[in-house]
């Protein structure tokens, strides 16, 4: 199945990913080793001047994996007609078992790149670059991970083979199997509801806090971050539980893909893009905390998490208010007084 | 937020007067970008196209269509053979079909002669397709004689000829009654080619197809879906072979953005190092080199994608048909439905805009760090 165009696409992606990882490790390898901001020398300067290649390429990958994430969904969803029994992108990725481990791996890698890339950024903007060895130590342990990313994707296509009978949605996110997607599907809704809401209001409250204080305590970045991340879960349970069924107006269809479809608007879309770029900047939050005392960095990451609190904040609202109106705007009664 | 919007602005607009300042250089990669991007696009949007079109053809054909096999080879359906099916539940009606092939050695052509369930033409005469009818040149009400493969000669009268509508699949077909057709072949009395069954809910196919192997183990079920579900792959991997033949073309284009990007001249290399002097960071050259291969690429992306639409649906594909379409003597002539789906897009954007990003990465950054004095000191 790699004569597809889309998969070639991906394959393609990921390889640049890769390369461009595994390109910059010697030079990793360099800066940990032969840094020093107080010497003049020639190769210190090469050393400060590849840094922004290198900071480059990394922006780089980050927006191929966001891309790379949607595309791989996206192409699931359209591939579910060659397999038997498959009926939208959760089919698809239950072709063999490489699947659903290479999405949570694409999003796993997003996400950490994110927060490099926020490291990079309060790092570039200090005079002495305070964090370059950590950056790339950080880079190093990247490295590996984009690989294993790409190598279980790779996996996944190689396995695809047309006359598989895979389960879909219907029989995963239905009660009663075993998987963690089907836990959080088997909630009731007003638990569901209460879970979504409450994760979501605790993580705009933190985010507000933090920005409105100034962002100088570093609880409450710490506290920003782990409430992001119990945030993109409790989304992703909601959309799982009660958004989806409003969405498709049926009781028992918990598909957290189907909402991409065109039969329904491709509204996945506006509820998936806010709430990952608001994680994104809320796991951020959290990555450039330890640094905040540093000398040089006393007053830029202070800014820049406040920034970051900014959009997360808004992105999480946007993400609630964009449920809320689903939910409003559907005919379906799921909660009886 | 406006300061940032303010500033992207400006930004954007200096790059743009600087590309205008190169004309030539930067029309010819951008004529190359175009290129590239009008040939993807119309192997993509082709082959969409026709992917659809078959969907939409065999959306009207039998859920199941049941075959005899002799030793392994597709046969007849003896007399008694379609009682032998009984009753399945879910299956709406059974129809016994009539048809097949007839090489015709005036047009050097196979023409598909069958029994229409309903509204068969009257005994003599024949309905006929439109690629028939240009082929030998019929009009309603012309005689026609076609030798059968007794040796014996039969003339038929055309009754009527198909809409032009429905070409993709009637091109070739020819309609007559069953005694003609039982005539024309000496086709064994009581005998049929295959049976269509019609299966109401799709979710029941399956169940019919099994049931249908238990009771009539000599009997091949052909399911649509399988048919749709192989002509999808088939188109498929037609594009994603001429894919990746184009890619040769697609390193080439990168090898070429390479080099256009890196090889500065000499007054762009004092520009950058005047930008520099009077304050730019090498974080903003890089910027401003981002938006200059946004511009170019999404003005190149667009112009082929448009190109590639009108070529693809108004010149029917001529470039790429014989690759991606098959062949046939009486190939029906049918237009494309115009379509454009995200997904293809979206693939079309990984395959010139990624692999354009990438090339000039290096460049760009090499450009940037120039030092303001080496390139001002002649």
């Amino acid at each position: 199945m790699l004569f597809q165009p889309a998969i070639i696409a991906l394959l393609l992606a990921s390889a640049l990913c890769v390369l461009a990882l595994a390109a910059s490790a010697p030079f990793a390898v360099e800066v940990i080793r032969r840094w020093n901001i107080k010497s003049g020398s020639e190769r210190q300067l090469q050393l400060e001047r590849r840094t922004y290649l290198f900071s480059t390429l990394l922006g780089f990958v980050l927006a191929l994996q966001l891309a790379a994430v949607l595309l791989f969904v996206f192409n699931a969803e359209k591939m579910s007609a060659m397999f038997v029994g498959a009926m939208c992108a959760v089919g698809t990725l239950n072709v063999n078992a490489f699947g659903f481990p290479a999405l949570n791996a694409k999003i796993a890698v997003f996400f950490l790149a994110a927060m490099w890339l926020a490291i990079n950024h309060v790092d570039s903007r200090a005079r002495d670059y305070p964090l370059v060895r950590i950056k790339y130590a950080l880079l190093l342990i990247l490295a590996p991970l984009l690989a294993a990313s790409a190598w279980v994707e790779l996996q996944y296509f190689l396995g695809l083979k047309a006359d598989v009978i895979t389960s879909c949605c219907g029989s995963l996110f239905s009660e009663g199997s075993p998987t963690l997607a089907a836990e959080a599907s088997a909630m009731k809704p007003l638990p569901a509801m209460w879970l979504f809401y409450a994760s979501l209001g605790a993580v705009i409250a933190l985010a507000a806090a933090h920005g409105i204080g100034g962002a100088r305590r570093a609880w409450l970045a710490y506290a920003l971050a782990a409430a992001s991340a119990a945030a993109f879960a409790g989304t992703i349970a909601g959309i799982l539980s009660f958004v989806s069924l409003y969405v498709y107006e049926h009781p028992n269809h918990h598909c957290p893909f189907c909402i991409l479809k065109p039969e329904y608007g491709y509204q996945g879309y506006l509820l998936y893009l806010p709430l990952f770029v608001a994680t994104a900047a809320g796991l951020a939050v959290g990555a450039v905390q330890p640094f905040a005392r540093r000398e040089s960095l006393r007053d830029i990451v202070p800014a820049f998490s406040r920034h970051l609190a900014t959009v997360a904040a808004n992105g999480f609202a946007l993400t609630a208010a964009i449920a809320s109106v689903m939910i409003w705007q559907s005919r379906l009664i799921l909660l009886t007084q | 937020m406006k300061l940032w919007l303010a500033r992207r602005r400006y930004l954007i607009d200096f790059t743009l007067l600087a590309l205008a300042r190169r004309k030539t250089r930067n029309l010819g990669l951008l004529l190359v970008y175009t290129v590239l991007v009008f040939m993807l696009a119309s192997v993509t949007l082709y082959s969409h196209a026709l992917r659809q079109e078959a969907a939409r053809v065999l959306a009207n054909s039998p859920e199941v269509i049941v075959q005899r096999m002799v030793a392994g080879r597709h046969d007849l359906i003896p007399p008694g053979y379609i009682e032998k099916i009984g009753r399945i539940r879910g299956v709406q009606t059974r129809e016994a079909r009539l048809w097949g092939y007839y090489y015709d050695a005036v047009t050097r052509a196979n023409y598909t002669f069958m029994v229409p369930a309903q509204g068969a033409p009257a005994a003599g005469e024949i309905v006929v397709g439109p690629a028939l009818e240009r082929s030998r040149g019929l009009a309603k009400s012309n005689g026609i004689s076609f030798r059968s493969y007794s040796g014996k000669l039969h003339t038929f009268v055309v009754a009527d000829v198909l809409p032009q509508a429905s070409e993709l699949v009637s091109a070739d077909l020819v309609l007559m009654s069953e005694e003609s057709f039982r005539a024309f072949f000496d086709y064994p009395a009581g005998h049929y080619t295959d049976i269509a069954l019609s299966v109401a809910n799709p979710l029941e196919v399956r169940n019919v197809a099994l049931k249908l192997a238990a009771a009539l183990p000599d009997a091949r079920p052909i399911l649509r879906d399988e048919v749709l579900r192989t002509y999808a792959s088939i188109f498929d991997w037609r594009e994603g072979i001429v894919l990746a033949l184009l890619s040769a073309a697609i390193l080439a284009f990168g090898i070429l953005a390479w080099d256009k990007a890196s090889g500065l001249s000499a007054e762009e290399k004092r520009e950058i190092g005047i930008l520099k002097a009077i304050g730019w960071e090498t974080g903003d050259v890089i910027k401003m080199k981002f938006w200059e291969g946004l511009l170019v690429s999404l003005t190149a992306f667009l112009l082929g994608f448009v190109a590639a639409y009108v070529h693809v649906f108004h010149f029917a594909a001529a470039l790429f048909e014989p690759v991606l379409k098959g062949w046939a003597v009486l190939y029906p002539r049918f237009q494309l439905t115009p379509q454009i789906d995200g997904l293809q897009v979206a693939t079309l954007f990984f395959f010139t805009v990624v692999p354009y990003a990438a090339a000039v990465l290096v460049p760009i950054w090499k450009a940037a760090i120039t030092d303001p004095d080496s390139v001002m000191r002649w």
